[in-house]
């Protein structure tokens, strides 16, 4: 099996006024093409600092990231931009939908930047994957927790990712409904192959994923191979 | 990514908060508005200007008497007594003058049975309406025998004749001038404005030879005739330059002056000159009341930067989205571009409407006769999306800068 995120000896430091955060201190981790993994950790491990980087939204201060083949921790913030859009999908705790604006449109929207053809049946395809196609038209206050997180899952699949980064994505909802969100990543991790890597604190996941990756203080310092 | 797109996002933006992108394009509006209404009404006003000066014939040379003073103010001319009745003659024979007319002018009153109105009284001779180009409405004008017979008829002015038998037929009507008997043989057409010397709707024409034994013309101290101007007509508007250094040659041969140390002892001027300066002027103030109006239209262009700044912080976490799913830079500052540049320009089009109201209901009260026309237009949207351009860049820059980590986590 090939890996899609290989990561060498990854940190990050940021700069709090006078005094340094060493948020990452020499992260390893290799996901491999269609597995579905989970990142534990405390608050302030750094479970945030390594999304951050694995979703191309920041760049290590050293060490290496490579994605896909591809070493992206290096590239500027055009040529990241153009990696989000193309390889990563997101799925965030909070959902992240664009308010007044339909279902169809929000799916629609990492195809506008990366200029595909055919936006229209593709997000709409990706809506009915999630199994919301007859809510295209719907806005995400008239769309309940679950399937507004649905609609963000078809955001996240519409262009065909290499991975799937999926931040607390159950963290906003009721047990029942994040089992549904659940199941339907994890359908789509069986029935396609997605590469998925969920940062969570929810039992519920991590009964459902292959390994889990536990952060402490900056470093990985247990994987569960389950 | 595709304009369309962008134009629609910018739409929802604006439509989503109604009456706060209402508030903020008013700036525009007005701005907008008061620009193209003051440059139109400014062209409208040069136009009626040009068009009056023109109607009086662009040929025409005026000869006054009096010269320029050393800061340039004119000297009363009825205190020169230099030109003369036989000045006039003589300028008639010069080669490039179509026509010349004398004039002695002088205040009074016409009576007529029971009204009476105070205008001036021009004695001239027949030339007068070729030379100033007029028509005769009713009638005829004065002929060159009733000049010779020091004639008692009068020709009358449209507002004149209005002023004195209403709405009747003045012909064949007799009036008092002076208390001397007239008869009246003509009224002019209609020329309605200004021109230099004021309307001719508002005068009396008689013959100059019953003008002098009427109203006591004048002599000079060789025993000639004064006259207060002299009216010649070029034979054509390019030979005007020419025509008049003939005729300031002429004036100054016959009164003698010095070619070295003398000043003319009158003044010369063209349809041409007046009509230069009129429009000098006017485009002056034009340009002056467009400017001020700009200066509204800047400050409604800091409204919608300031309304751009609240929007992009706002809108932080819808940035961070767009930007986590592969917008780059480019794209936020364009989207925001777009929808400062659609307030302006939609605020911009709401203007010029506003200032064609404006003109129009301007236009219907007589004031001013103008309208918007499309170079006005072609201003005010260019205007409009400078100001989008200029005031939304900012913001628009900042939205795009924004670090998409940070943005994300907005609250």
């Amino acid at each position: 099996m090939t890996a899609v995120i290989e990561v060498e000896g990854v940190t990050k430091v940021y700069h709090m006024g006078e005094t340094k955060v060493h948020a990452l201190r020499g992260v390893d981790l290799t996901v491999a093409e269609g597995e579905m993994i989970s990142i534990m950790g405390p608050s302030g491990s750094g479970k945030s600092t390594l999304m951050a980087i694995l979703g191309c939204l920041d760049t290590p201060t050293s060490g290496r990231y490579r994605l896909d083949g591809q070493d992206v921790s290096r590239l500027s913030d055009r040529q990241l931009a153009t990696i989000r859009g193309q390889q990563i999908g997101f799925v965030f705790q909070t959902f992240n939908l664009l308010p007044r604006t339909t279902a169809l449109e929000n799916v629609e929207l990492p195809l506008l930047y990366t200029g595909t053809s055919k936006r229209r049946q593709r997000a709409q395809a990706a809506l009915e994957d999630v199994g919301l196609g007859d809510r295209a038209q719907h806005q995400p206050n008239e769309l309940s927790g679950g399937e507004r997180q649905r609609v963000a899952i078809a955001r996240a699949l519409v262009n065909e990712p290499s991975i799937i980064l999926a931040d607390e994505p159950t963290g906003n909802l009721d047990s029942k409904t994040g089992d549904e969100v659940l199941e339907i990543l994890e359908t789509l991790h069986r029935e396609r192959g997605l590469t998925l890597v969920i940062v969570t604190h929810d039992p519920l996941v991590v009964k459902r994923v292959e390994r889990v990756v536990h952060l402490l203080d900056g470093r990985v310092v247990e994987e569960d191979k389950l | 990514m595709i304009l369309w797109t962008n134009l629609r996002i910018a739409l929802r933006a604006l439509t989503a908060n109604k009456l706060r992108s209402l508030l903020t394009m008013l700036g525009v509006i007005i701005g907008v508005a008061a620009v193209v209404a003051l440059v139109s009404l400014g062209q409208g006003a040069q136009a009626q200007v040009t068009n009056r000066i023109e109607g009086i014939g662009a040929n025409l040379i005026m000869v006054m008497p009096g010269r320029m003073e050393e800061q340039g103010a004119m000297r009363a001319s009825g205190t020169a007594q230099t030109l003369t009745l036989s000045d006039a003659q003589a300028v008639g024979g010069l080669s490039g003058v179509t026509d010349v007319a004398p004039i002695y002018q002088a205040s009074g009153q016409i009576i007529a049975s029971g009204r009476n109105v105070n205008v001036p009284i021009y004695g001239t001779t027949p030339e007068y309406l070729e030379v100033y180009n007029l028509s005769v409405e009713l009638g005829r004008f004065l002929t060159p025998a009733e000049v010779n017979r020091e004639a008692r008829v009068v020709v009358l002015g449209s507002q004149t004749a209005e002023d004195l038998v209403g709405g009747l037929n003045p012909l064949g009507e007799r009036v008092r001038i002076k208390g001397a008997l007239f008869e009246v043989v003509g009224v002019l057409e209609e020329r309605g404005g200004g021109g230099a010397m004021g309307s001719e709707d508002e005068r009396g024409f008689i013959p100059i030879t019953t003008a002098y034994r009427i109203l006591g013309g004048r002599t000079s101290s060789s025993g000639e005739y004064l006259v207060t101007s002299i009216s010649a007509s070029a034979a054509s508007s390019d030979d005007v330059a020419v025509t008049m250094d003939r005729i300031t040659a002429l004036l100054r041969q016959r009164h003698e002056l010095d070619p070295e140390e003398d000043e003319d002892d009158f003044m010369i001027m063209s349809q041409q000159e007046i009509l230069g300066a009129a429009q000098e002027i006017t485009g002056v103030l034009t340009l002056f009341l467009g400017a001020i109006a700009a200066i509204s239209l800047l400050v409604g262009g800091i409204g919608i930067m300031n309304i751009m700044l609240v929007s992009v912080t706002e809108r932080t976490r819808e940035i961070g989205i767009r930007k986590a799913v592969g917008a780059r830079r480019e794209h936020i500052l364009v989207q925001f571009l777009i929808e400062a540049l659609m307030q302006t320009l939609l605020g911009g089009g709401i203007g010029i409407a506003l200032a064609a109201a404006i003109v129009a209901v301007i236009g219907r009260s007589g004031i001013l006769t103008a309208q918007v026309e499309p170079r006005s237009v072609a201003l005010g949207l260019g205007f409009s999306a400078a100001v989008g351009l200029f005031f939304g860049i900012y913001p628009a820059w900042r939205a795009a800068a924004q670090d998409p980590i940070e943005a994300l986590r907005y609250e």
